[in-house]
Parts: C-alpha cells; sequence; structure tokens
C-alpha cells in the first residue's frame, strides 16, 4: 500500500475539502451548505485515512481510525442539527436562504439564484 | 460574478497551499501503530482500533457520546418531529419483509458489537445498524408505540452517557485514575460501555431521522 | 482532593447533570445547582493544590501521552476554569428567574418583525404551533442540559493537554453554543444561530485538517510533546495556519465577526452573557496554547503582529460600531468584538523578549474582567428587556428610576469595560499598556487609547439615557431581586478582580509557558541573541541559564514528563519518549517548590507594584 502512491489520496482529499469550502462559500441554500460541510468533512477524514495506510508496518495506524470515527460520529451530529436548525428558517422567515450581513447591508451575496446547476 | 470569483481563486490558493503541506508530509510517518499495538494485551481487546477508541483514547470517546446526546438535545429543542404516517395493513409484502429484516438487523447490530472487541466492528458500527432497523420500524409505523414512551426515550438517549461517566468515575475509585480500567477485566468493562454507547447511538441515529422531538400523535 | 479526582469530578459531574437533565427535565435546575456547587468546591481544591505543587497532570486511562490523553491543570488552565465557574454560577442563578417571566416570543425580535412573523407562524402549523404552545416549560426544559453541556465543553476545554480532544471539546462547546443562540426563538435568533452554525463547523473542519497534517508530521497531538517535536516545516506551517484560521473565526476575529453580533444580541440574556464572556473565549484559549506552547518555535515576528493588528482592527470597528446601534444587546455584541481584540494584542507583546510576561498576565487579566463585566451588563440587558419590554437605548430615558440596582451594575461593569481604576479592566490594560512602553511598541499604546475613548463613548451613550430625569413613559414590569443582584454582584467581581490583580498574577504564572516565562526573566535587555525568538534552542535551556527565579513550580518540568503526583509505574508509563534533556531538567524540577513559590510571590509584588506605579 505504502509504495502504490498515497500522494493520490491525499491529494485527492484536498481536492474533496476545498471543493467544499468552495461551495460552502459560493451557495447560500442551507441544504448544499449542509452537504459542502459534509464533503470537506469527507477530505478530512480520507487524509487522516491516508496517514494510517502510509505508516510502516503490516497493520496500519489504529490511531487515525479511530479519530475518523469520532469525527464521523461528530459530522453525523452535525448533519442532523444544521438540518433540523434549517427546517425552523423558512417558517420564521418564509425564505430558504440567509439574510444579508449586517454589516454590509447592499452587498448582493443572493444575486445569482440558482447559476451552479 | 465577481464574488464567485474571488471564491474560486481563494479555493485555488487554498487548494495549492494544502497540496504543498500534504505532499511535503513524511513518506513514511511514524505513527503510533507500534505503541499501540504493543499495549495491546493491556487494552483488553485485540482490535486495535477498539483498543484506542475505548482504552488509549476512551475519553475523547466519552465527549463523543457527549456530543450525540446533546445534539439530540439540540434537535428535540428545535422541533417537533414529523411522524412518518405510515400502515401496513395494506402493504403485506413490506410488512413481511420487515418481520424478518428487523430481527436480522437488531442481531447483526449485537454481533457488531460483539466482533469489534477482535476484528473491524463495534458500538459505533452496531449503533449505526441498530438506527437504521430503527428507521425502517418508523417507516413502516411499526414504532409508534416506542415513540409515545417519552421518559423511556430518554432515559435510553441518555444511557451511554451516563454509563460511560459512572464507568469513568468506578474507575478513578478503584484505580485512580480516569477510564483506566482495572488490570486484566480491561474487556468486560469495554463491552459495558460498549453495550450502553450502543443502545444510545442506534436511538440517536433513528430519533434524528425524526427531526424533533416526539411529541403528541397528530 | 488531588488533581485526578477534582479534574475528573470537573468534567464527569456537568457532563452526568446534563445527561440526567436531559433524561428527567423537571430537575434541569436542582442538578444545575447542585453541580455548580460541587465544581467550585472542586476548583477551589484544584486552585489550591496547583498554587502549592505546581503543574499537575493526569494521565486519562493510565496510558500517557503518545498514546493516550493527558489532562493538565495550569495557572492559564484554572484561571480560565475560575472564570468559567463565576459565570456559570451567576448565569444559574440568574436564569430560572429570566426564564420564567420572559414573554414565550423573545422581545429583541418584538419591534420590528413580530407583527410580520405572527401570519406565518399560524400558517405553519406543527412546529410553530408547538413552539407557541410550549412556551416557558419548553424552554427551561431544553436550557439546563444544554447549559450544563456548554459547561462541560468549557471544563474540558481548560484541563485538555491533547489537540484531537480539544477538538472534540470545541464541538461540543460550538453545538451547545449555536444550540442555546436557537432557543431564543424568534427569527432574528434563528438565522444567527444559521449563521454561527456554518461558522462554527466549518472552523471545526478547519482545525481538524491541522490537526490531521500535526499527526501525520509529529504521530502526536500531545499539546506539551509538540513543544519539542515540531519543526518548521510546510506542513506544521499550513496546519498552523489552517488551526488558526478556524479558531479566529470561532473567536471572532476581525474580518470574520460578522456572525457574533447577531448572535450574542439576539440569544436569551443569559446566553448572551455565556456566549460573550466564555464561548468566544475557549478557541482564544486554543490558540495560545498553539501560539506559546506547542508551535512557539514556528511562530515569527511578523506572524505575532499580524494577529495583533487584527486585534487592533477589532478594536477599533468593533467600537465605532458599537456606538451606532439603536439596540442595547447589538452594542454590547459589538463591544464583545472589541474588546477581544485586546485579547489579540497579547500575541505581538507576550512573544517579545521584554516584559512578555507582564502582557501574558495583562492580556488575561483583561479576558476575565471582559467575562465579568460583560455578564453583568448583559444580564443587566436582560432586566431592562424583562422591564421595558424593548431594549432601545433612545427609548431608555429614566429607566434608572425603575431599575437603580441594575443601572449601578451596568456603570461600575462599564467602568471595567472603558478601563478605568481601579476596575480589573484597567489592571489588564495598564499591565498591557506598560509592556507595549517596554517594548517600544507605542502603535499599540495609541489603539488602546482609542479604544478606551471609544468605549468610554458607547457606555456612556447608554448611561446619559438612562440617568436622564425624564420619567420613562412606559409603567416597567417589576424585575425579581434576584436578577438584580446577580447582575450586580457580577459588576462588582469586574471592579474586584482588579483588587485581586496580585493573586490572579501569581496564579498566572504557574506553569506559564516557557515562551513568555523564560525571557521574562532575563533581566536587563543588554542581550541581543534572546531578543529574537530562537526555534532552534530548546526554550528549556535557555530558561535554564537565565535566572534562577526561573524555577517555576511546573515550568521548570520538561513538558513530557508527569508530575510527581501522577508517577505511580504504568504500562503506559514504560511508552513515553524520554526528552531529549530530561534528565539534566529533572534533577531542576524537584528544587524545592516553596523557594520557587517564593521567588514567584516577590516576582508577582514587584512586578505588579511597578505596574501600577510606573
Amino acid at each position: 500500500m505504502p509504495d502504490a502512491g498515497p500522494e493520490i489520496y491525499l491529494l485527492a482529499g484536498v481536492a474533496l475539502f476545498v471543493t467544499g469550502v468552495d461551495s460552502l462559500l459560493a451557495q447560500s441554500h442551507p441544504l448544499r451548505r449542509i452537504m459542502a460541510l459534509n464533503v470537506m468533512g469527507s477530505g478530512v477524514f480520507l487524509v487522516f485515512i491516508t496517514l494510517a495506510a502510509r505508516t510502516p508496518g503490516a497493520v496500519p495506524d489504529p490511531v487515525p481510525h479511530a479519530m475518523v470515527l469520532t469525527g464521523i460520529v461528530v459530522s453525523v451530529c452535525a448533519t442532523g442539527l444544521a438540518l433540523a436548525l434549517a427546517d425552523r428558517l423558512p417558517p420564521a422567515t418564509g425564505k430558504t436562504r440567509l439574510e444579508h450581513r449586517p454589516d454590509t447591508p447592499n452587498s448582493p451575496p443572493d444575486r445569482r439564484k440558482e447559476e451552479g446547476e | 460574478m465577481t464574488r464567485r470569483a474571488c471564491i474560486g481563486l481563494l479555493s485555488l490558493g487554498l487548494a495549492a497551499g494544502l497540496s504543498w503541506a500534504v505532499m511535503r508530509l513524511p513518506d513514511a510517518p511514524a505513527g503510533l501503530t507500534a505503541a499501540a499495538l504493543a499495549q495491546l494485551p493491556e487494552s483488553g481487546v485485540t482490535n486495535p482500533v477498539t483498543a484506542v477508541l475505548l482504552n488509549y483514547r476512551g475519553y475523547d470517546t466519552l465527549l463523543e457520546v457527549g456530543v450525540l446526546l446533546l445534539a439530540m438535545t439540540g434537535v428535540w429543542s428545535l422541533r417537533r418531529g414529523e411522524w412518518p404516517a405510515g400502515d401496513l395493513r395494506d402493504r403485506p409484502l413490506l410488512m413481511s419483509l420487515l418481520r424478518v429484516l428487523l430481527p436480522m438487523l437488531v442481531l447483526a447490530a449485537g454481533y457488531l458489537l460483539w466482533i469489534g472487541a477482535f476484528a473491524p466492528g463495534g458500538a459505533f458500527q452496531g449503533g449505526a445498524l441498530l438506527g437504521g432497523a430503527l428507521v425502517l420500524a418508523l417507516l413502516g409505523g411499526l414504532a409508534r408505540r416506542l415513540l409515545r414512551q417519552e421518559p423511556l426515550l430518554r432515559a435510553g438517549l441518555a444511557l451511554g452517557v451516563l454509563a460511560f461517566a459512572a464507568a469513568g468515575a468506578l474507575a478513578l475509585g478503584l484505580t485512580g485514575r480516569l477510564l483506566q480500567y482495572p488490570r486484566g477485566h480491561g474487556g468486560a468493562w469495554i463491552m459495558g460501555i460498549e453495550l450502553a454507547t450502543l443502545i444510545s447511538v442506534g436511538l440517536t441515529l433513528g430519533l434524528l431521522y425524526l427531526g424533533g422531538r416526539p411529541e403528541k400523535d397528530p | 482532593m488531588t488533581f485526578p479526582r477534582t479534574g475528573a469530578l470537573l468534567i464527569l459531574m456537568p457532563l452526568a447533570a446534563a445527561a440526567l437533565a436531559f433524561a428527567w427535565p423537571g430537575h434541569g435546575r436542582a442538578l444545575a445547582r447542585i453541580s455548580a456547587a460541587a465544581m467550585t468546591a472542586a476548583l477551589a481544591a484544584l486552585t489550591r493544590e496547583i498554587m502549592a505543587h505546581g503543574v499537575q497532570m493526569h494521565r486519562v486511562g493510565g496510558w500517557g501521552a503518545p498514546l493516550g490523553i493527558e489532562l493538565r491543570a495550569d495557572g492559564l488552565g484554572v484561571f480560565m476554569l475560575i472564570i468559567a465557574a463565576l459565570i456559570g454560577v451567576a448565569v444559574t442563578l440568574y436564569s430560572p428567574s429570566y426564564f420564567a417571566s420572559r414573554q414565550p416570543e423573545s422581545a429583541p425580535a418584538k419591534h420590528n418583525d413580530s407583527r410580520q412573523n405572527t401570519p406565518s407562524r399560524q400558517a405553519a402549523p406543527p412546529t410553530a404551533k408547538s413552539r407557541d404552545e410550549d412556551g416557558q416549560p419548553h424552554r427551561t426544559r431544553y436550557f439546563w442540559p444544554l447549559f450544563l453541556f456548554l459547561w462541560t465543553a468549557l471544563n474540558a476545554l481548560f484541563l485538555s493537554a491533547d489537540i484531537f480532544n480539544l477538538y472534540v471539546a470545541l464541538e461540543l462547546l460550538g453545538f451547545g453554543a449555536v444550540t442555546l443562540v436557537a432557543l431564543a426563538g424568534g427569527h432574528e435568533a434563528l438565522t444567527a444561530a444559521m449563521r454561527y452554525l456554518w461558522v462554527s463547523l466549518a472552523a471545526s473542519l478547519f482545525y481538524l485538517l491541522g490537526v490531521a497534517l500535526v499527526y501525520g508530521r509529529c504521530a502526536t497531538v500531545d499539546l506539551p510533546s509538540l513543544a519539542s517535536k515540531a519543526q518548521p516545516g510546510p506542513a506544521l506551517w499550513v496546519a498552523l495556519a489552517l488551526m488558526t484560521g478556524g479558531l479566529a473565526a470561532k473567536a471572532a476575529l476581525f474580518p470574520m465577526h460578522f456572525w457574533l453580533p447577531p448572535a450574542h444580541a439576539n440569544a436569551p440574556a443569559p446566553v448572551s452573557a455565556l456566549l460573550s464572556a466564555l464561548v468566544v473565549k475557549g478557541p482564544v484559549y486554543i490558540l495560545l496554547r498553539l501560539w506559546f506552547e506547542a508551535f512557539h518555535g514556528l511562530i515569527t515576528p511578523a506572524a505575532t503582529h499580524a494577529l495583533g493588528a487584527l486585534g487592533a482592527a477589532a478594536i477599533l470597528w468593533g467600537s465605532v460600531r458599537a456606538l451606532v446601534q439603536p439596540r442595547l444587546k447589538l452594542l454590547v455584541a459589538y463591544s464583545t468584538v472589541a474588546q477581544l481584540g485586546y485579547v489579540f494584542l497579547l500575541f505581538p507583546l507576550a512573544a517579545s523578549p521584554e516584559s512578555g510576561l507582564a502582557a501574558w498576565s495583562g492580556g488575561l487579566m483583561f479576558l476575565g474582567a471582559h467575562a465579568c463585566a460583560k455578564t453583568a451588563i448583559f444580564l443587566t440587558a436582560g432586566n431592562i428587556l424583562h422591564a421595558a419590554g424593548h431594549d432601545r437605548i433612545r427609548d431608555l430615558d429614566g429607566i434608572t428610576h425603575a431599575l437603580p440596582i441594575s443601572a449601578f451594575a451596568f456603570g461600575l461593569a462599564g467602568l471595567s469595560l472603558v478601563g478605568l481604576p481601579p476596575s480589573s479592566g484597567f489592571a489588564g490594560k495598564w499591565m498591557l499598556l506598560s509592556a507595549s512602553l517596554a517594548q517600544g511598541q507605542w502603535w499599540w499604546i495609541a489603539v488602546i487609547l482609542a479604544g478606551s475613548l471609544l468605549a468610554a463613548a458607547y457606555v456612556l451613550r447608554v448611561l446619559t439615557h438612562a440617568f436622564t430625569r425624564v420619567p420613562n413613559p412606559l409603567t416597567p414590569k417589576p424585575v425579581p431581586p434576584v436578577m438584580e443582584w446577580t447582575a450586580l454582584a457580577l459588576a462588582v467581581a469586574a471592579v474586584g478582580l482588579g483588587f485581586a490583580a496580585h493573586g490572579a498574577a501569581e496564579l498566572l504564572q504557574v506553569g506559564a509557558p516557557n515562551a513568555v516565562a523564560s525571557r521574562d526573566n532575563n533581566g536587563p535587555p543588554a542581550k541581543p541573541a534572546s531578543a529574537q525568538p530562537q526555534p532552534q534552542t530548546p526554550p528549556e535551556i535557555r530558561r535554564l541559564d537565565s535566572c534562577p527565579e526561573s524555577t517555576l513550580p511546573g515550568a521548570a518540568r520538561p513538558p513530557h514528563e508527569p508530575s510527581p503526583p501522577d508517577r505511580t509505574a504504568h504500562p503506559g508509563a514504560a511508552q513515553r519518549t524520554p526528552g531529549p534533556k530530561g534528565g539534566h531538567e529533572l534533577s531542576e524540577a524537584g528544587v524545592q517548590p516553596r523557594r520557587a513559590a517564593i521567588c514567584l510571590a516577590r516576582q508577582a509584588r514587584r512586578r505588579s507594584a511597578g505596574g501600577w506605579s510606573a
């Protein structure tokens, strides 16, 4: 495994993380943001797992595995919480997207509604 | 457009920085494999991941079980759950499938819990399966009676944290250190904690599916 | 009780109480009171212990550093725990009356959106109806477990010496904080909570990716042993940047502060107090640990100055924004953005070779002062909301007549926010100022003074309205005495901590990071060699040859050695890698704690005397 070019997996992890960051910043619908966060998390977990696989010896390092398990549970919890909170928004505001930041009253963050698919 | 372009540039910069960093990581990092394996006989289990999760770094897991209960508390504080309006009387095929599937899932969850001591598996994996079983039962409208037992649900959800914390305190009393299990009994302690955790994880995952507190059947 | 027990109690007690409060909803208040009392007792014992014996380590599970997790109680950690306990106890006392007396829908949202809101709420049957039906019981039912989880997270955070464990504690903290904001109900609070959750979750993942890189590079996540293992290099630079970025976002440092004002202003008053006083301080605390302890070898002066500059920008921007806010709670929230900026001035100042320890103590003193003052002010704002039904500043004329105690509390806390003597805000600012003077970094002085003037302006803006003689047209509702007196007690604490500055400085020196403590003892600043941070020289060596006073209890112990009370044999012990200079230091670590303590006290007295008179 270590000689099978694990850099690919590390770079894939980075790519996932950055993809998540990008859509978290670019998208404003709560569901898309939740997905973006999950993609970010998967990237981090992939990096952890690759690190575990690269250690010398036949057995992969169990410590990052346990950390990933912890991370997964936390991200499941985060997703559940975010979904419940996002669901509370429409009845209260009638909208599914966040309003402008109070600091920048005229910035047009939600100008382009449905641009990326 | 400009906003999107700025975000894109930012992401590209981040990608470049991160790629640079991961490419410069050591090829064969030291890791803690040797240390984890060397202490394995002391840990009470033979699966190194379970040893890390419930013994070496068991304290992380204690807080993690807390995070699960906190998320559940948060979701319950936010919303009332939506009960799936399933009635299986007119769907005999699905009903008979669930009759077979649900006991099997529960059995498999128990198996995963037990095998976790020796091979991949454990409370969280088993809990996920149990949660899946609960979701199926909810979808089929089979768990309505369970949902009406709110005190029971609350107790089951809190069980993991309470048992884990009690084990930590008890271990402290016996050995002088938080979560240090008495020598030679690590396996039994881990299994006990895992059993309580399994129930709470399964309930949490299943009830998160409701998306809120299971108040009054509408 | 020794550290293993006190430390375990500080974590297990609130955690178990939170779980019980969830399982047994009617008893949240009693559980919170019992655990608050138990934690206070444990914390008192712990403080005594570390003052007498120095830094305490506890190997959870008995495994020890690389493989297991360690808990650590040192001056900084215990200082933060004490602040958390102070605020926690106040909130425990204040909240029952607050929640019992509030209307189901939070008043902050009332003046501009409740009217439009009502129809849509009825239009959406299940959620909205249950909220109205539940009203009060619903909110208190969930407040107590959430509050206890938050307290658990804070205690776990301040005791942990493991960067992955800190991640779990951070998530516990973030989830608790977000949910507590959402508990207020109204649409502003929910929107603010949602935005807070995005920032919090993304920031946690940045931090976690940083932890992954650190583990890949150093094969450990133990905070003390990272100090010797972290060598400068791309992986760790990027890791530190990721973690710093994530933590700065969680701490609402200047350009990433946008989520804080709506979240803090729209939460229920006791929750606002918890958030402003404690929750944002958690990430700041981790930043201090990373920058001054684990990765001190990687830090360049330019980096600390960049962080300081952001802090300065936060001071000015936050204060200016606070001046123009129409609502009291928004004003106070922007003031939090500004006041957090002062704590970030600690980075360039404490990292400097001279009077670093003064800046360290000053910045942290300021942090404590802010926690108490801000809690007092948010609780006061809660009282005003309760009495007047709104917190619009221009309609607060004559509120003093209705709420004399609260107005007095606001004035006292304002004193500390502005930094007037003899408040603790003054003590902290003074130490920061004298450190900037000693280091010739005059630009921070300008920022601190400008910030103080602006703070005076926004505090006075509220007070001039409150103290006018015009009778308030509204007939205010009576406020339960416990709400007024709790606010006053915190305000008195904010001032009184200034008189206890001595003891606090002494506490903060217990196990102060080498980066701060060692070079501060250098005496005459004539040594050019020590004027620059030297990543190559192990900090221990520098400290040892600097001054005999540097035998701080605990600080003299190499960071990867367990403390004596914890040194009983265990399989895990064999696993620890002896540090490069382990033997050398061990003899030094044994130096009688008493002598070191005397050294310490003398030093603290000299310093604070100098600080007050110079």
